[in-house]
């Protein structure tokens, strides 16, 4: 049984405008120490996803399906389990940093909060722990930083420590979403260095929802692509950047620009963002899909082992893709 | 990038079709106010008022000044409302048709009510646009008017004016619309300080729009959510106002009321057992109230962005 | 050939307050913008990198007086900017025009499409008649694969690509000479901004325009840029044709930074040496003696803090400069 699972997980909002469907039908399944990219663009239902199974959805939001974690089902789990799981099981980290800090206590509150309630420290324990954690982070002069307040780190600075709180109660998975997209380059790369070292030194598997597919390349095992809330492409990175399965997987390749190599023009899908209140009956990728043919339009296509650990969602075969 | 036949084809028959057309934001915010069931139940409400206020005298043969000699005198016993007589709301203590009393009250507090916060969005939405927009020195001063005169005490100065120059309704009003675009203003300038750092404002500025184009055409129309609102839950306010200084008996002039100076009246009779007096104008002035500050939320509602 | 813009020792400076609440305590400035000079050739694209902080939107928005600037932005090689007064600015602003980072930000959300692209048309050219204006409006929305039937609609009816397209559209209807991009695709998505990459390409070479093009995606610059300028600090610390920069760094910050972006192939991204930063960037309040990027830098020594190098070009490729003492 794998650590973390989620089976047939759907997500849907009320809204003024009708019902949105922010999540289709997504299975994953992930196990101690190990490291899985959720892979999307804005709307394709990534961060979503992770919401629904930590029930952190917004009020008008609804899942269904199964969200597992050591066997214990979350999903609309009572919020004693969640609170339960939250704080020893599973953590998360945000893409800002500063929403998830309260801006008026200082680092070593928040911190050492944590550890009393969840814990039972006394509070000269948790704050000798807090500052381990951060300096596990790398805070440079950590035992002076921790009294300060959130405003008076930098960005990074204050990233780290959010994954330094995150960590406290050493949680056996992470979901970090979009940990490092608000960050510069430089920073970026310190940070997702930091991860493959605590993911190492704690061994705790990682959930890591990006749209950078070049942050995936280097930090993950698995990967996972989703596109208007639906999964496309599923498999071993190694696999999937090497022969990407799926027109949208492999129009996202090439339309990325990359440092190390120069071309002429840019690759581009055609159209815009899939519009998440009309569900359509095909593919939600036919409208701007270059491999289309009248059958997407009609049948969605289902999900399907097509080679070792590798799943796709299309209806060309793979063969006639790859010319 | 259209390298599509198929595609470049269909965008030529579609760009043949008439222009579609928009979905304004006030569009929008119109759809979700008309969708708020307690808003439109307070709109309909605050028309019905309006109606009565405009056309609520063709319908009594008695006018607000009349007074009936065969109720004078026994006013507690035969002024009581009633289809009969003609006195659907009974009459006053001298005698007078109170359904026309109440109808000519509810001109006058509508009207202070619509003209005081008329005068504060112009003058108030204009002078906080700019002050904010230009800033520095100019904002400096402009604001330090409005602390100077948001410091006196205005409803005491009113009441001086009012017993000094005698009472008279061009007074109050001029002392209303005066002093009700002082909160506008600094609400409007608040307003106007995050606008001015928005990129459509910068871009504009970057364009080379001048300041005037820029205030008028980008950034009023921006406001103009707040500002609607904001006057919807100012003009009960000022219909406060007005009630409260003719229940002191300084505001409009005999035989002319309102429906502070009704309610003042039918407080003192109370006691001669001549209740309706009092409820008929306070029945308006309550019901009246509370629709505006209900069409108020609801605007509110429909107006604010993070609903989009 | 007289470059379209020459700017020479180019200085923004912000107050930041005094040091404490005494009247008499000293000012505190913030040198955003710190000397920079560099020049922009007829047609040619600029790109400028840096991370946040590193004073590349200001120094966009001096070049064209929406911050006070110190130095001189001739331009066209007749008119410094900076000495003109609003009034005689005027006809500069409709040369050089502007597109934006967050692409639905930078519209009106009260104004249809057609009134927002027409507006610098209207600014600039009182004279064209409603119908003129309008016909123009509807070239350019096609020009940027925009539908012209979409003309009456307002901003928010559009995705993010589309408000781009729509902000471009307005910054090139009054046919400027050079076109200062802030960001322009960092807030869209990955198959969004190829398209938008793409037409700024195409209509750059179409109308012979100049361009700066701002952005800390090293990868997108690399791809649009003639020549690229890497700020750090407020201060230049590379400028040199793309091939140069980006095969050949020479300056210690811009190979830190090439190598840290990440590359989408894992065979390449895991076997690679990340060259991670010490650190964090300095305060801008109270930056470092010397050289900016010396607290660091891998490689600096003593006379990194002595002295600031001045941006000096390479042996073999004159337009290759670097303001480092031990350039590598």
């Amino acid at each position: 049984m794998p650590m973390f699972e989620i089976n047939n997980l759907s997500v849907a909002f009320n809204t003024d405008e009708g019902t949105v469907n922010a999540v289709s039908d997504l299975s994953l399944s992930i196990d101690k120490g190990r490291s899985l990219a959720i892979v999307g663009e804005s709307g394709s239902g990534k961060s979503q996803t992770a919401f629904a199974a930590l029930g952190l959805l917004a009020r008008n939001g609804k899942a269904t399906g199964s969200v597992r974690f050591d066997g214990a089902e979350l999903l609309n789990a009572p919020l004693k389990t969640l609170n339960q799981v939250r704080s020893t099981g599973i953590s998360m980290v945000f893409q800002d940093p500063m929403t998830s800090l309260n801006p008026f206590m200082r680092v070593s509150d928040q911190m050492a909060e944590v550890l009393i309630h969840h814990k039972g420290l006394s509070k000269k324990d948790a704050l000798r722990q807090s500052v381990e954690m951060l300096d596990a982070v790398h805070i440079p002069d950590a035992k002076a930083r921790l009294h300060y307040y959130p405003h008076e780190f930098s960005g990074g600075m204050r990233q780290r420590v959010m994954i330094a709180m995150s960590l406290l109660c050493k949680p056996k998975l992470l979901i970090a979403d979009e940990p490092t997209t608000a960050l510069d380059v430089t920073v970026q790369a310190q940070i997702m260095d930091l991860f493959g070292e605590l993911r190492r030194e704690f061994g705790m598997a990682v959930i890591l929802i990006t749209h950078d597919l070049g942050v995936v390349a280097g930090f993950c095992d698995e990967v996972l692509v989703m596109y208007g809330g639906r999964v496309m492409e599923q498999g071993p990175v190694d696999a999937m950047f090497d022969s990407p399965s799926h027109p949208y997987t492999r129009g996202l390749l090439q339309a990325i620009p990359r440092v190390d190599q120069l071309s002429p023009t840019l690759k581009t899908i055609p159209g815009s963002p899939p519009n998440l209140l009309s569900q359509p009956a095909g593919c939600p990728f036919a409208p701007r899909c270059s491999e289309v043919q009248p059958l997407c339009e009609t049948t969605r296509p289902a999900l399907e082992a097509f080679a070792e650990g590798r799943l796709r969602a299309c209806t060309r075969p793979v063969l006639e893709l790859a010319s | 990038m259209l390298t599509d036949t198929g595609k470049i084809e269909e965008m030529a028959t579609r760009m043949a079709e008439q222009d579609v057309r928009g979905r304004s934001p006030w569009a929008d915010a119109r759809r979700r106010f008309l969708r708020n069931k307690a808003a439109m139940t307070a709109l309909v409400v605050l028309v019905l008022v309006a109606l009565f206020a405009a056309f609520g005298a063709q319908f009594t043969s008695f006018n607000n000044e009349d007074i009936d000699f065969m109720v004078i005198g026994q006013v507690a016993e035969l002024g009581y409302p009633s289809l009969a007589s003609g006195h659907y709301f009974g009459t006053d203590d001298l005698g007078r048709d109170l359904y026309a009393r109440t109808v000519q009250g509810t001109q006058i507090s509508l009207m202070v009510g619509i003209l005081g916060a008329g005068v504060a969005v112009v003058v108030g939405t204009l002078y906080g646009a700019i002050s904010g927009y230009v800033g520095g020195a100019l904002d400096n001063f402009m604001m330090r008017i409005v602390d100077v005169l948001m410091a006196i005490p205005y409803m005491f100065v009113l009441i001086i004016m009012l017993t000094a120059f005698g009472r008279s309704i061009s007074l109050l009003f001029i002392g209303i619309g005066l002093l009700s675009w002082l909160d506008m203003s600094r609400i409007v300038r608040g307003q106007t300080l995050s606008l001015k750092h928005k990129e459509f404002i910068e871009a504009a500025r970057a364009s080379g729009v001048s300041s005037a184009k820029i205030i008028l055409r980008h950034i009023v129309p921006n406001l103009l959510g707040v500002v609607v609102v904001y006057a919807t839950l100012l003009i009960p306010s000022m219909i406060m106002a007005e009630s409260f200084i003719s229940f002191l008996g300084l505001g409009v002039q005999e035989p002319d009321t309102s429906w502070g100076a009704l309610i003042s009246e039918g407080a003192r009779t109370m006691k001669f057992g001549t209740l309706w007096q009092l409820a008929f104008p306070l029945f308006f002035f309550v019901v009246t109230i509370f629709a505006f500050y209900f069409v108020g939320d609801g605007l509110r509602d429909a107006l604010d962005p993070k609903d989009r | 050939m007289t470059p379209l813009l020459d700017v020479e020792n180019l200085r923004v400076t912000f107050s930041a307050g005094r040091e404490n609440a005494l009247p008499w305590s000293p000012q505190r400035v913030v040198k955003a913008v710190n000397g920079v000079s560099f020049t922009l050739r007829p047609g040619e694209t600029l790109g400028i990198v840096g991370e946040s902080g590193c004073g590349k939107s200001t120094l966009a928005r001096a070049l064209i007086q929406m911050v006070e600037a110190e130095g001189s932005v001739t331009f066209d090689g007749t008119t410094d900017l900076l000495s003109l007064s609003p009034k005689r600015m005027q006809p500069y602003r409709s040369q050089i025009q502007m597109i934006f980072q967050d692409p639905l930000a930078s519209l009106n959300p009260r104004m249809t499409v057609g009134e927002i692209i027409a507006e610098p048309l209207k600014t600039h050219q009182p004279h064209l008649s409603a119908a003129e204006v309008k016909a123009r409006v509807r070239a350019m929305m096609e020009r940027v694969s925009l539908l012209p039937n979409q003309i009456n609609r307002y901003p928010h009816e559009f995705s993010g690509g589309q408000c781009q397209r729509i902000g471009i559209a307005r910054a090139l209807i009054v046919e400027p000479k050079l076109l200062i991009c802030d960001e322009p695709v960092s807030a869209l998505d990955v198959s969004i901004q190829a398209q938008v990459v793409n037409l700024l390409k195409d209509i750059q070479q179409e109308m012979g325009l100049s361009m700066i093009f701002i952005a800390h995606d090293l990868s997108v610059v690399q791809h649009i840029s003639d020549r690229v300028m890497v700020l750090y600090l407020g201060k230049v610390m590379e400028i040199a044709n793309r091939a140069a920069l980006y095969s050949a760094p020479r300056h210690p910050y811009t190979k830190a930074l090439i190598s840290a972006v990440p590359i989408p192939d894992p065979a390449i991204e895991r076997a690679k040496k990340h060259m991670l930063l010490e650190g964090d960037l300095p305060s801008p309040l109270n930056p470092p003696s010397g050289c900016v990027f010396r607290t660091r830098c891998p490689i600096a020594q003593d006379a990194c803090a002595q002295s600031a190098p001045a941006l000096a070009s390479a042996e073999n490729d004159a337009d290759h400069f670097t303001a480092c003492h031990f350039p590598g």
